[in-house]
Formats: structure tokens, sequence, C-alpha cells
């Protein structure tokens, strides 16, 4: 099982928990999964089928391009984060 | 072939011959001597001049538009309105800079139901001289409702302010409050227990901020050109840190397959993040299409470029950090209000991560608001959102330090993060060089330096920015010279030819002078993201690197077959091929791998691992008493560049982000007055720093390679223009006893500052 670092805005779906525990092998199956047990949680990260607009996903300490395909290992981290363009 | 790259521990080898010198740049020639085409240089047969109407109201609804008196004027070719716009996509897409909803980039292009800015466009126009362009101008007849301008952040969330967006809700990461706002959203990073924290702490520092609007201030104003043609291709010659940015802009906003646009860069004149979202694109190709198929220009004067292009937010902010005894950290917490002008984006998610990114602390908590008021629509400069925020950080920071006696530097590293910390996002950073930034400073000839005399102060401050790397596209063609055409679409805002063709040449064995580097046009090169979040040298120095290693892996295989050897046989040295008793250099093997078939290799890369910056400064300053006016007496930039490509290009990066720095911290300002009207919309009033207001800025260059290049490349573009405020208002406060709260430090306010402190009413 992979470690997700949950958002502050998004606790209140996690009962509180900063930290989750999830299975898959991707992004995408993470938040499946999650959403099981965390009823609504994943209406708050996804719009369309993809990532919600403005919101990044890093996986082990690296920013994923891929979103919802980025692969994800079991002892992976995955962390959701605001995504930030530069000047 | 030897293949060169990064270790795990960050070192890189072998040696390496041409990344790390400093070559002439290959369009130094042609800008030097004006050859140089920039964007209102292009010229066409038939070219029409077209002019943009602009709003005098800051927030008005639009009544009626009458453009009847216009049409009817000889010489005038087209008038568009909004009313020519496809309906807006009711959709979010990232296009080049950051997320944005299509509906607010069409309605900044030309206002539909309301003017939401001094400045909003209106109409555009194109006729057959500049003269009958502005009289046309003249004669549209616009009937406004005027609406109360809401102008900054702490005045939009009012609970009775007026709404710019009657259906805007504030969001809070997918879940939406269920009354319209002028909060387009809300974020939170958190962790730790933060009441916990502050009742650990010895001291507490809380204070408020504000800080203004301000432009990127590039010299060259906005200018494109298009060409509809009768067949439906359009090809638009524009000044852009984009092309394929301002293709896919355009097609969204006019509802046309990116197949029928080229966008042809032109050189640059300064873009620092401004020249990303388009404003005069679109409206080009309207105009050519409605004046019968004929090329049309628009270039923007300097009143348009401030009132009506996409500066950074003012913002209000609040910091509060509590410190123990020996100066750790124990509790940090920030509210950022961000204005995002008329439409919701202002870059406040970046300064939510830049704000304690370079401290290590168990608690805190980072709240950030994205608010929309009556002005034009933010857009990105240099490292977006941070100077605001680190200017308040950095000066609670120095404010911890004096509490605790501590040395400004000392104060740093006993809370300096270091490789594995987390952002407040809690994004761990990888191989960093911030603690060998702060002891380059500690150790440098300017910090070990006393300064001495009257009204004189030194401040030091610091700043993160995390960079990015975006997909890159390049080809490189061998020539039988032994000379390499290398095209890239990464325009060219800050000496990336020569950087990247040195990285080529690095990546081949062979001579800068061999590569000859070309910006190509959108049908000329695969996709490429724009040039900003200081990622073109990280990330289209990979594909350099990338195509060296395939072009030299291509002639090894055709020199094999040649010479019938096996491809393992053959080695390489010096940029030469070898195997056994025959050795050809490169020029050699160019012809004899040319004459059986041209030879071109192309690549597309995404990387990751592009590492974070980060940059420690000190200034010197002197505050003159009786006008407020402060002088920087002596400026020293410390900045980790992973590994300099091009020292002296990397020291022009570090310098122009602390020039432009220095005006944001002292003079620059958008001063509207009540009506919501900009008053200072020329260069004159808007103070940007001069060669006589600035020192030289002395930089110190430090290379903690980056892992994630072959080269150890960090970007070096942004993070430089993150501490100067911060310094400065340090200095300054060290030069006087007071400390500013609010930007720009300019001389009425200084003095009103001093006079405050010493009980003096004028």
């Amino acid at each position: 099982m992979c470690k997700v670092l949950i958002p502050a805005l998004l606790r209140s779906q996690t009962e509180g928990k900063a930290e989750v525990e999830a299975e898959g092998t991707t992004v995408g199956e993470v938040i499946r999964h999650l959403d099981v047990r965390f009823p609504g949680l994943a209406e708050r990260l996804l719009q369309d089928q993809r990532l919600r607009p403005g919101l990044g996903v890093a996986v082990d300490g690296e920013i994923s391009h891929r979103g919802l395909r980025e692969p994800v290992r079991p002892t992976s981290e995955v962390i959701f984060i605001a995504a930030v363009s530069g000047g | 072939m030897p293949s060169l790259s990064a270790s795990p521990d960050g070192s890189v080898a072998p040696a390496l011959r041409v990344v790390g010198t400093r070559p002439v740049r290959p369009d130094g020639i042609d800008k030097v001597t004006g050859r140089a085409l920039y964007g209102a240089d292009i010229t066409l047969p038939g070219l029409l001049t077209g002019r943009v109407l602009r709003s005098p109201l800051a927030h008005a609804r639009i009544v009626r538009v009458d453009t009847s008196a216009a049409r009817a004027l000889p010489g005038l070719k087209a008038v568009v309105t909004a009313a020519d716009l496809p309906p807006a996509p009711d959709r979010i897409e990232d296009l080049g800079e950051g997320a944005i909803d299509l509906r607010y980039l069409s309605d900044n292009l030309l206002a539909r139901e309301k003017v939401l800015y001094h400045g909003h466009a209106i109409a555009a126009v194109a006729a057959s001289t500049p003269e009958i362009a502005e009289q046309a101008l003249a004669l549209i007849r616009v009937e406004f409702e005027p609406l109360p301008p809401v102008m900054t952040a702490s005045a939009a969330m009012k609970p009775d302010a007026p709404l710019l967006h009657a259906g805007l809700k504030t969001d809070r990461m997918g879940q939406r409050d269920a009354a319209p706002s002028n909060v387009a959203s809300q974020l939170r990073h958190e962790r730790g227990n933060l009441d916990d924290g502050f009742r650990r702490a010895a001291v507490v520092i809380d204070r408020r901020f504000r800080t203004e609007t301000v432009h990127q201030g590039y010299i060259e104003p906005q200018a494109s050109t298009a060409h509809v043609q009768a067949d439906g291709q359009i090809t638009i010659w524009t000044s852009t840190q984009g092309t394929f940015a301002v293709r896919s802009q355009v097609a969204e906003v006019l509802g046309l397959p990116v197949s029928r646009i080229k966008v042809v860069p032109t050189e640059i004149g300064g873009g620092f993040g401004g020249k990303i979202s388009v404003y005069l694109e679109p409206l080009a190709v309207l105009l050519s299409r409605h004046a019968g198929f004929v090329p049309v220009r628009l270039v923007m004067s300097r009143t348009e470029v401030l009132t009506s292009t996409g500066p950074t937010s003012g913002s209000d902010l609040r910091i509060r950090i509590g410190a123990d005894t020996s100066g750790k950290l124990v509790a940090m917490q920030a509210e950022l209000y961000y204005e995002a002008g008329a439409y919701p984006g202002s870059p406040v998610g970046a300064a939510a991560v830049v704000s304690f990114a370079p401290y290590v602390c168990e608690a805190m908590r980072v709240d950030g608001y994205d608010v929309v008021v009556n002005r034009p629509r933010a857009s990105a400069y240099r490292a977006p959102g941070g100077t605001n925020v680190a200017f308040a950080v950095e000066s609670v920071i120095d404010e911890l330090a004096e509490s605790l006696d501590l040395d400004p530097i000392e104060m740093r590293l006993i809370n300096a993060v270091r490789e594995g910390d987390r952002r407040p996002d809690n994004l761990p950073l990888a191989r960093i060089g911030y603690v060998e930034c702060l002891q380059a400073l500690r150790q440098s000839e300017h910090y070990r330096t006393p300064l001495t005399g009257r009204h004189r102060g030194r401040g030091v401050a610091c700043g993160y920015w995390g960079n990015w790397g975006g997909q890159s596209s390049a080809t490189a063609i061998l020539n039988p010279d032994g000379s390499v055409s290398f095209n890239v679409a990464s325009t060219d805002i800050g000496g990336s030819r020569a950087s990247l063709a040195m990285q080529l040449a690095e990546s081949l064995g062979i001579d800068y002078a061999q590569v000859k580097p070309r910006i190509g046009d959108t049908d000329s090169v695969s996709y490429n993201d724009v040039t900003g979040g200081s990622r073109t040298t990280f990330a289209t120095g990979w594909a350099a690197y990338d195509l060296g290693q395939k072009l030299a892996a291509e002639m090894t295989a055709r020199l094999a077959q040649r010479w019938e050897v096996a491809p393992e046989s053959i080695l390489r040295a010096g940029g030469g091929f070898a195997s056994g008793d025959r050795r050809v250099d490169f020029a050699e093997a160019s012809k004899l791998v040319c004459e059986d078939a041209p030879l071109m290799v192309s690549t597309t890369v995404h990387p990751k691992g592009y590492g974070a910056a980060f940059s420690v400064q000190c200034a010197d300053v002197e505050v003159d008493p009786d006008t407020g006016k402060v002088t920087v007496l002596r400026y020293t930039i410390v900045q980790d560049a992973g590994k300099a490509v091009h020292p002296s290009y990397v020291e022009g990066q570090m310098q122009g982000g602390v020039a432009q720095g220095i005006g944001w911290a002292l003079n620059e300002e958008y001063v509207y007055n009540e009506k919501g009207e900009l008053l200072n919309g020329s260069l004159l009033d808007y103070r940007m720093p001069t060669a006589c207001d600035l020192p030289m800025i002395d930089t110190i260059i430090v290379e903690v390679p980056n892992p994630g290049h072959p080269y150890g490349v960090r970007g070096v573009g942004e993070v430089n223009i993150i501490p100067p405020a911060g310094t400065l208002a340090n200095a300054i406060h060290r030069a006087t006893g007071v400390r500013l709260t609010a930007l720009p430090m300019s001389p009425p306010r200084v003095l009103a500052a001093l006079w405050e402190k010493s009980g003096y009413r004028p």
C-alpha cells in the first residue's frame, strides 16, 4: 500500500487524517481506492476524468506530468499539490 | 562511447570542455547593429495598421457599442467587437500560463457584458494608415452603466463589496461556497500543531504587510501581425515567450484547429512572464479576416502595456512566526491575499509554496486567497508571487533574529532546509544548495567588511523557487563541413541560443562555433512549452544533450558500416571517431556520413528532476533622513546555479533579477485614483530603476549540481527576484530603526515612517 498525503482542505473528507494508505498501481487507481473508503474525495480531486485544473500530483518527490496515469509502487508516497507555473 | 550522466551523489563527470565557458552569443551582432527583427519590425505588402479601443472606466456594464460611424470612415478596413468572437468556451485549460478559464481569456481580449478595468479592450480596428485607425476609434460610441470599482483585496472581501463576476463562487479545493464572492479560491498548506508551536515560542512576531501592483517592465511593447489567407491558413508573427502557447490560445478563443495556425517568433525585447498570454494576436487574426485577407499589425503603446497587459498582483499579507530562545523556528503562519486583477488566477499558489520553503519547522499553516479586483488581469512575472511573500517573511525572520541577538545568516543556517526536508505543501526537496549559498555569503568579502557611516544599514534575505521542467523539442541537422544546424522552439529571452548550443556541442564533443542555433516556428519544430519557469536551459538543454547523443550514435553506426567494423569498436575522443588504426575528426566524419544520406535527428523530452533554486542576498543602503530616499551602496547576490552553462548569462540573470527586485522594492507601483483610473501609465511616472539608480551588483555563483540533469543544471532565471525587497527592507531597518511593512519603500513612505518614529508632525 502506498502512502498518500492529504492536502489540508481535503482532510474533512478523510476524517481529519493528514496521511492515509491506499492501493493502486497508478494515481488514478489510488484515487478510486480512496474514494471507496472516503466517499466524495474523488469529486474534490477530479474533473472530467482528470485532475482538477490547478491541481498537480507528485509521486516519490517528483512532480508528475502524467497525472492520473503516473505509476505508483507499494512503497510510493503520493502528494497532491497546487500546480505552479513560472514567468 | 562515453556517456555523461549525473551520478546519485550529484557529481558530474567527465570534465566539461564547453559548458562553463563564456563564448560570444550567436545573436549578438544582429542585436547590437539593429538588424534583429522585433515584433514591430514586421512589414508585409498591403499591411494594415490596427488599433484598440479601451475602456476609460474601471468597472461598468456595457449597454451598447455603436461602430456605424467608424465603419463609414474612408480607409477603415475592419472593425471588430466581442460580437465577432465565437461564444466563449466554458472550459478550463492550461495553455501555457497555468490553468485558465477560456471564458475569461476570451472576455479579456474584448469585453462582452462588462468592462472590468481601466484599459479593458472593447473594440479593434484596422485601417490603411495609423491616422485613420485613430480617427475610427474616436468614432466608436460606447454607452456605459458605471459601477463602483473594487481596487484592493481587502475592499473586495468586504461583505458588501460590489461583485465583479455574478457567478464566481469561492472554490476550496473542489468545494464551492454557496454565495458568489470576489474570492475565487482558497488554498491551505498545514502540518503539525500550530497552537502548540506558538506556545513553545520564546518570541513571536506577528506583522501585516501590503505590496502594490507592479509591471514586468519589458522594454518592447506587445506587437503582433497576422495574415489570414483566403484558404484559411493563418500566419502570426509575434513577440512571445511561447509560440505554441500563442497557437493554443488563438485556436481556443477563435474556435480554430491548430493546424490552420502558424506562429513565427520575432526577437523579443523582454518578457519576464508578461509575454505568455495573448492580447493582440486573436484581434489581428479577426481584423485580417474581416479586412479581406490582408495582413494587420497591432503594436501597443507604452500606456496600453501598463493599463492593459498583465502586471503582477498586489497583495495583503499577514505573517506570524515564533522561535525558541536558540533561534529555532517552532511555528509559522501566513495569510496571503493576492489580487488577481479582473479574472481569477493570481500567483498565490506559488506564493504559498515559496513562503516558508527555506525553513524547517514542524508546525506551519499557509492560507492563500485569490481575489478579483478591478485591475488588469494579473499574469506571470519572474517567480510569480514570490517577491511579495518573501518581503514579508524575510522581514519577520530578520526581526526575530534581531530580537534574539542572532546574526541574520546564522538565524537562517539554524533553520535552513536541506535535502529531504519538505516545502509547505509537503513536497520533499532533492539535492539543493541553500546552505552552501548562506555559507558563501557569510564568507564573502562584502559580508566580512564592516559597514560604517551614519544612516547606513546592511540587510540580508533569502529566497526559494521550485523551477519547472516542461516539454521541449529540437532537431539537429549534420552538415558535411562538420557544423550542426540546431533548431529549437524555445524563444530566446535570456541568451538560451548560446547556452543550448553549448550543451549540444558538449554532448557531441565539438566546439561551440560548430553549432548553429535557430529558433523555429510552430510548423518547423515539434511542441515546446513556453520559455518561462526557469526551464529552458534545463529542459531544452536536456533536449540538446539528447540530440548530441543520438547524432553521435547514428554517425557511429554509419561509420561502422562503412569501415565494416562493429559499432562498439568505435571510440569517441575529442569529437572524433576511431577504430583500430582508422581515425577521423568530427568534420571528416560528417563528410563521410553525409555522403551516404543526409542526417537529421530529432528529440522530444519532458524531464523531471528540475531541481530547486535558492538565492541569498545582501545589500548596504544609505537613507537620506531629509528626503527618505534610499541609495543602494552595495549589493551581492549568491545563487545556486547547479552548473552555470554560460557563467556570463547566469550572472546577467542574477543581476537582472536583482535590478527588477530593487525597482519593485523602492519605487514601482500602479497608482490609481478613487475611480480606478491608472494615473501613472508611462515610464516617466511608473518609476523603474535606471543605471543611475543601481550599484554594481556583485554575483557569487554556487554550483551544487542538480542530479536531474546531465550537466547538473538548475534553472537560474527567477529565484533572484525573490529576496531583494526583503533584503532592502532589512537594510533600511538597520539604517534607520524603522521597519517598513509596505512596498514600494519610496521616499514619501520612508519619510513618513521616519517622521512617525521621531514624533515629527509636518
